[in-house]
């Protein structure tokens, strides 16, 4: 484990880079030698995962941006041909079509282990913060690439997406036609659309190298929660224990995710995005890719416009509170035993959110999606911090070494 | 470690559940739809070659008066099991407008070569409407795939766009008792609020087939849809394909990485 034993191999290139630009001793530093807690479980796999999915989005999007056309008139044939006429076009866009549901479902999984875990807690707070950006620009980017194929959802998918800003007193409108470079949803949006579809995934590279950086600072939580720099023990370098776990991981993974591409392509799409794109013909719903359904439930179940998007937003931004709304000492659920409750029970009411974007917002799902919308906010602004006050957690371990060996011995 | 990974599925379940809860909603409206037996179905699943060529004639002699296939090249004909002759004389039997004009500057009309996607009915959609008392015939490319999401899917939990088509090709029935159906409209149990504007298209005997099969409603219907789910998706047969062979691989990959993961923490306590 020391530095000594871990050293790559003397290589005389190797150094000679090395002595000028030290890349060799920063790869060793951060993903070789570098002190994990021994006790992480498979929930932890899933932020190595999300970015790996990242680079899978950016080279398959590459290559289908060279055989694509951002004009009203031919996206919807460019599309085509890529599954048609290019030479494996159509595996090209089913890895990224499905790449961003298994995007978001990656990383829903890596949020709520960090809710369970209480990841977001001192020293890890920028940590958290940083996720949240990541995963405000990554709901932008899905949008943003979901217009681009310009069938039907697309179309009235960006035209309701966009509405929303007209919610905003006064600038509303002008901001609209903005956006929209013209009086509706036009070519001009189209492009613009490519050109962000394009750049927001380098920014949200950006924002997952300074997510690395604030990682590494502390290193990774823990199922525990206790700090693994107290006891030498409790830490072992990240290669080859969790290389190894990571890529087992990977593989589970990429078969799900294959399954789909290859056996089941459409499957969390929309099929009425295989119309073209019609100004003139609203669809019988517009409803949003299923990872925004949860924050399209809420949009929905407030009456009014402008509450309903700032209802919207601030579902997303009352997240960047947690470190605060939470002051409870201890980060783990599993010695938290009413934080522990309430974590399954946000997290079904979040499904029941998602269930409800997909209804048409009337008689019952109307009625459970406020009632589930009401329950998000108090669950963060009420419930979060009176049981981080009045909870009586058990009794932590001193360190992640000794339950093990406890548990061990009995 | 089993529990923890059982315990991950879980909410991976959760969230597909959510969805097909959803999509099957979005099938549900008003009809109920009978799920067919497809040869393409399934993760082994083809297209039926003869069917296919069937689905073609019935195309070329029924449907295409109205609907258009343009996403679909004459040269992809061959996929049906047409060789390249056959192609270039199905091609050659429909005048098309050169995409460029000629030394003069004009444009001028050709007979049709292989590189040429199907010649529409219509020049445009004003022109299919003014011919179709108002209705606009859909182009049917992409026609199964627009409808519950496609043919010869594996994980599907209601009927598919192929199942769609084919019941609404045999869903003409006359109007129940107390049903209006409005002048130039036509009852269909299938179709959204089944008043539809296309008269049935399909009667028996409508097309004679080459291979002596009976050219009965639903085995049109049948072979129609088989066609237009080709058309929809022409490269699912070597995705199933490629999809198998990168399962194995993966399978086999994941394994070794299993194994190595379990060497590597062994003994590590």
């Amino acid at each position: 484990m020391s530095t000594t034993e871990n050293a790559p191999k003397k290589n005389g290139i190797v150094e000679w880079i090395d002595y000028r630009l030290p890349i060799f001793t920063f790869m060793n530093h951060e993903l070789r030698e570098y002190p994990t807690p021994k006790n992480l479980n498979y929930w932890w796999n899933f932020g190595s995962l999300a970015g790996i999915v990242l680079v899978i989005m950016i080279l398959s999007g590459i290559f289908l941006a060279m055989n694509y056309t951002a004009h009203v008139d031919h996206a919807f044939v460019s599309v085509e041909r890529i599954m048609r006429d290019v030479n494996t076009g159509w595996l090209l866009r089913y890895i990224h079509m499905n790449g961003a549901s298994f995007f978001f479902l990656v990383v829903y999984i890596h949020i709520f282990r960090g809710l369970y875990y209480g990841s977001y807690k001192p020293p890890r707070e920028i940590l958290w913060w940083l996720g949240l950006v990541i995963f405000l620009l990554m709901m932008a980017t899905a949008f943003l690439g979901y217009v681009l194929p310009w069938g039907q959802m697309s179309f009235w998918g960006a035209t309701v997406i966009t509405n929303l800003f007209s919610a905003i007193p006064l600038v509303g409108e002008p901001i609209v036609t903005w956006l929209w470079g013209g009086f509706g949803v036009d070519n001009p949006t189209l492009n613009r659309f490519f050109s962000l579809h394009y750049l927001l995934p380098f920014v949200i590279v950006g924002v997952v190298v300074l997510h690395l950086v604030a990682l590494h600072t502390h290193g990774s939580n823990n199922p525990l929660g206790v700090d693994h720099k107290k006891n030498p023990k409790d830490s072992i370098p990240f290669h080859p224990y969790y290389t190894a776990k990571d890529m087992f991981g990977l593989g589970v993974f990429l078969v799900v995710y294959a399954l789909f591409v290859f056996f089941a392509p459409n499957f969390f799409g929309e099929s009425v995005n295989y119309v073209p794109a019609n100004p003139l013909q609203t669809p019988a719903e517009i409803v949003p890719e299923w990872y925004l359904l949860p924050f399209y439930a809420i949009l929905r179940s407030i009456p009014d416009k402008l509450l309903g998007v700032v209802a919207m937003f601030g579902a997303i931004f009352i997240l960047f509170l947690l470190p605060w709304l939470d002051s409870s000492k201890v980060r783990s659920a599993t010695f938290r035993p009413i934080y522990k409750q309430l974590f399954w029970i946000f997290l079904a009411d979040y499904i029941i959110l998602g269930w409800c974007g997909a209804q048409h917002p009337e008689g019952a799902p109307l009625i459970i999606g406020r009632i589930a919308t009401a329950y998000y906010f108090i669950h963060f602004l009420v419930l979060m911090p009176l049981v981080s006050k009045f909870e009586k957690p058990r009794a932590l371990p001193e360190s992640i070494s000794t339950p093990v060996l406890k548990t061990e011995k009995a | 470690m089993s529990i923890n990974l059982r315990r991950a599925l879980l909410p991976a379940l959760g969230l597909l559940a959510v969805f097909a809860v959803s999509s099957a909603n979005a099938a549900e409206g008003e009809v109920k739809l009978q799920r067919q037996s497809w040869a393409f179905d399934g993760p082994f699943g083809t297209y039926d070659r003869a069917a296919l060529q069937r689905g073609f004639q019935i195309y070329k002699e029924v449907c295409s008066a109205c609907h258009a296939v343009s996403l679909v090249a004459y040269r992809n004909l061959s996929a049906l099991g047409f060789s390249e002759a056959e192609v270039k004389a199905i091609a050659a039997a429909y005048e098309v407008q050169d995409k460029e004009p000629n030394d003069q500057g004009e444009y001028f009309t050709r007979p049709a070569r292989p590189a040429d996607h199907f010649k529409s009915p219509f020049a445009n959609e004003q022109a299919a409407r003014a011919a179709n008392n108002g209705a606009y015939p859909p182009d049917l490319s992409l026609i199964t795939k627009a409808r519950l999401g496609g043919g010869g899917a594996v994980f599907r939990f209601g009927p598919s766009g192929s199942d769609y088509v084919y019941a609404l090709l045999t869903g003409y029935k006359p109007a129940p008792a107390g049903v209006t159906v409005p002048e130039g409209m036509n009852y269909n149990e299938a179709f959204h609020g089944h008043m539809i504007a296309m008269a049935q298209p399909l009667n028996d005997g409508a097309v004679t087939f080459a291979d002596n099969t009976q050219a009965t409603v639903p085995q049109m219907a049948k072979d129609v849809t088989t066609f237009l789910t080709w058309a929809a998706e022409p490269e699912m047969e070597a995705r199933k394909r490629l999809g198998l062979k990168v399962m194995l691989f993966l399978l086999l990959m994941t394994g070794v990485f299993y194994a190595w993961k379990r060497k590597v923490w062994k003994d590590l306590h």
